[in-house]
């Protein structure tokens, strides 16, 4: 599905991804886990796409193909989608209209007709359900005067509604309350299948309670720096990001 | 001192033109108004047209309407392109219907027929020359104390134009539509619509102004328009400059209004190689309240002036005033949004924003917010902002898969959604974000 291989990322000259490494095949949940400044949403965005940065080295291969050589709306209709940290207010965009263009464009790249508006009404009424929105929402403009328990659901709901290959949630926990954190965990679960790949990534070891991971990686200072199962998310929670870091000093002295 | 300040030379070619054609004009010999017309001919050979060095007009170069001269259109020419009605109408707007050809009223285009009793939508010069003791107060009360040269040639010529007059307490659902049409017949025609509209107590009732050129041909279009409102009387007031890239407009709205009456004036600027427009309000009577609303886009090297001024006389008046410009490619903008609240003027309530979106990097506004406050329990408030479409809102819409160029227009179609969606008629509505859509096909990129 994803296989990235020695990705170095800077912004604006100075380096946040370090010769990074990660493999994700189909179907599985990978949560990736470091302390603030490690790169965890550098990494979230360089999969989407963001013009702000610049891949330096190293390759993203997306199911067969270079995903650094496609635009942002490319990647997003093969399939991959990123469920923002901070989703953006779009005053005058209503939500409905921004996703009625985004299905049919993920549709027109697949081959398949447009959605008629009572075929979309539905898939909206169904999807709805998923993180507990109302009909209402869709009707107000994105994200614009949003809850930030609100703009998480949302993200979650535009994930269900484009049904993607590889979901990517940038700290789709944080700012949220246990509640609402239930409910946006229950949403991705529910889409949760052999053929979807998830990549989280969060601060705290509690989104994992909610959504089991097959796999923890721990980032600090650019790079993968351990790797394992989901027991690895407990030893964290433990002994915090400094019994990493302290290994990633060691390490560096090593090599210096 | 107004020959330091504005050219009297370049005004010198109309006061010669009106002395030739002053014989002739509708109703000529009728003493109110021959003093009337001679009088604005006098404050035009005084003060000229207007230049840079003047202030209100000192974004705005006038030199490329000035250097050409341009021949005043004052009577019918038989103008009678079905064609051009045709591709120029909005088919959807079901209206009352005056169509004028260079500033010149053309019947056969015209469907007033269905008026409900006490609205009168007809001629000006028709009006003039049947009872012309009719429009004696009317005319003119509206207009600005000093008026510019612009409005001063205008108020020299009265010739023709609409005269609408809904009468006590009628509401009128239908739109009356003014399709004013420029670039008639032949290069550099001046056209001088002058229209009144009279809105008698308690009335209510839509009134869409249109302008549009026929031909591509280089034209003028210098048009007042005096609002009256009676007390409790409403009006929506659309106007909707869509001219070709080599025309010039000048135009005025200027209205007066008693106590609780309502305007709601909504401003789009669409096309045109220059347009000027100047709008004066002035609150007469407690509980008057103005809602000015305004769209102008900008492409090519067009250059959009909206200079407008709202006066408080009195106490309990409310004001709004919301204005947006989008500019692409090397156009240029200039907001100048004058806010009075006289000292008679308590609990007034007032605020006014204008907010521009530069698509491009040689796109330039100039904005002016002003307030001149001289009562001491008002509620006043002012914004202005300049920017760029938002990067990571766009990001958000490509991570979408909305395409790039699909993302930068749905945001800016966003940006000037909230003027949009005041005007009530769908019709209108929709042929605007029409407008919108169809300029940002030639949006530039400033990555």
């Amino acid at each position: 599905m994803l296989s990235v291989t020695d990705l170095d990322v800077s912004v604006n000259g100075g380096m946040i991804l370090n010769e990074l490494n990660l493999e994700v095949q189909a179907g599985e949940v990978h949560a990736i886990m470091g302390p603030n400044g490690s790169g965890k949403s550098t990494f979230a965005n360089v999969l989407a796409g963001h013009p702000g940065y610049e891949v330096t080295a190293g390759s993203v291969i997306y199911e067969g193909q270079d995903l650094l050589q496609m635009d942002p709306e490319e990647r997003a209709r093969q399939g991959v989608f990123l469920a923002f940290q901070y989703p953006v207010e779009i005053p005058g965009v209503s939500n409905v209209y921004l996703l009625k263009a985004a299905v049919n464009e993920i549709r027109k790249h697949r081959g398949e007709s447009e959605l008629d508006a009572v075929k979309f009404l539905k898939l909206v009424r169904e999807k709805l359900k998923l993180v507990d929105m109302k009909e209402e929402f869709m009707h107000r403009s994105v994200n614009e005067g949003f809850s930030g328990g609100e703009k998480k659901r949302n993200e979650i709901f535009q994930m269900a509604m484009l049904e993607p290959k590889l979901a990517i949630l940038d700290e789709t926990d944080s700012g949220l309350d246990i509640d609402a954190l239930k409910v946006v965990a229950q949403g991705v679960n529910e889409l949760r299948d052999a053929s979807r790949s998830i990549v989280m990534v969060t601060h705290y070891q509690r989104l994992l309670d909610y959504i089991v991971p097959d796999y923890v990686h721990v980032l600090a200072g650019g790079r993968v720096l351990k790797s394992g199962g989901k027991e690895l998310a407990l030893e964290l929670e433990e002994h915090g990001y400094g019994w990493i870091e302290d290994q990633s000093a060691e390490l560096l002295e090593t090599r210096a | 001192m107004n020959t330091v300040v504005s050219s009297a030379a370049d005004a010198a070619d109309y006061v010669a033109a009106q002395q030739v054609a002053a014989g002739a004009l509708p109703a000529a010999g009728t003493p109110w108004l021959d003093a009337s017309r001679d009088k604005a001919k006098a404050i035009l050979a005084d003060v000229g047209l207007p230049t840079a060095r003047l202030e209100d007009w000192k974004y705005t170069n006038t030199r490329s309407i000035t250097r050409s001269k341009f021949d005043p259109v004052l009577r019918s020419e038989s103008w009678s392109e079905a064609a051009v009605i045709e591709q120029l109408q909005i088919p959807e707007l079901q209206s009352h219907r005056l169509v004028f050809a260079d500033g010149i009223f053309v019947s056969e285009f015209s469907n007033s027929a269905d008026l409900p009793r006490g609205v009168r939508v007809m001629s000006m010069a028709q009006l003039l020359q049947s009872e012309p003791e009719y429009l004696k107060s009317a005319l003119g009360s509206a207009l600005p104390e000093s008026p510019h040269g612009f409005t001063a040639m205008n108020s020299s010529f009265i010739s023709d134009g609409a005269f609408v007059e809904i009468g006590s307490e009628v509401i009128l659902d239908k739109p009356i539509e003014l399709l004013f049409i420029s670039a008639c017949s032949g290069k550099d025609r001046l056209g001088l619509p002058r229209n009144l509209v009279l809105c008698r107590s308690g009335s209510s009732a839509t009134v869409v102004e249109r302008y549009l050129s026929a031909t591509k041909s280089r034209s003028l279009t210098n048009v007042v328009t005096e609002v009256v409102l009676d007390d409790s009387a409403s009006l929506n007031h659309y106007r909707v400059v869509d001219e070709s890239a080599d025309s010039f407009h000048v135009g005025g709205l200027f209205a007066q209004q008693d106590q609780s009456s309502r305007l709601d004036a909504c401003s789009v600027v669409v096309g045109g190689g220059l347009v000027r427009n100047d709008v004066l309000v002035n609150l007469n009577a407690p509980g008057a309240a103005v809602d000015l609303t305004g769209l102008y886009l900008g492409r090519g090297r067009s250059h959009v002036d909206n200079h407008t001024h709202v006066v408080h006389h009195t106490p309990e008046g409310t004001s709004r005033e919301h204005y947006k410009g989008i500019l692409d490619d090397r156009s240029r903008a200039v907001f100048h949004g004058r806010i009075t609240v006289g000292s008679g003027a308590q609990q007034t309530d007032s605020e006014q924003s204008n907010q521009n979106l530069l698509l491009s990097r040689d796109a330039e506004v100039d904005t002016k917010p002003q307030l001149e406050i001289y009562a001491d329990d008002v509620k006043c408030a002012h914004g202005v902002t300049v920017g760029q479409l938002d990067e990571n809102a766009v990001f958000y819409l490509r991570a979408r898969g909305v395409g790039e160029d699909e993302a930068r227009k749905m945001l800016t179609l966003a940006f000037a959604a909230d003027v949009l969606a005041k005007i009530e008629l769908p019709a209108l509505k929709g042929y605007l974000e029409h407008c919108v859509s169809d300029l940002l096909l030639s949006v530039s990129h400033t990555s």
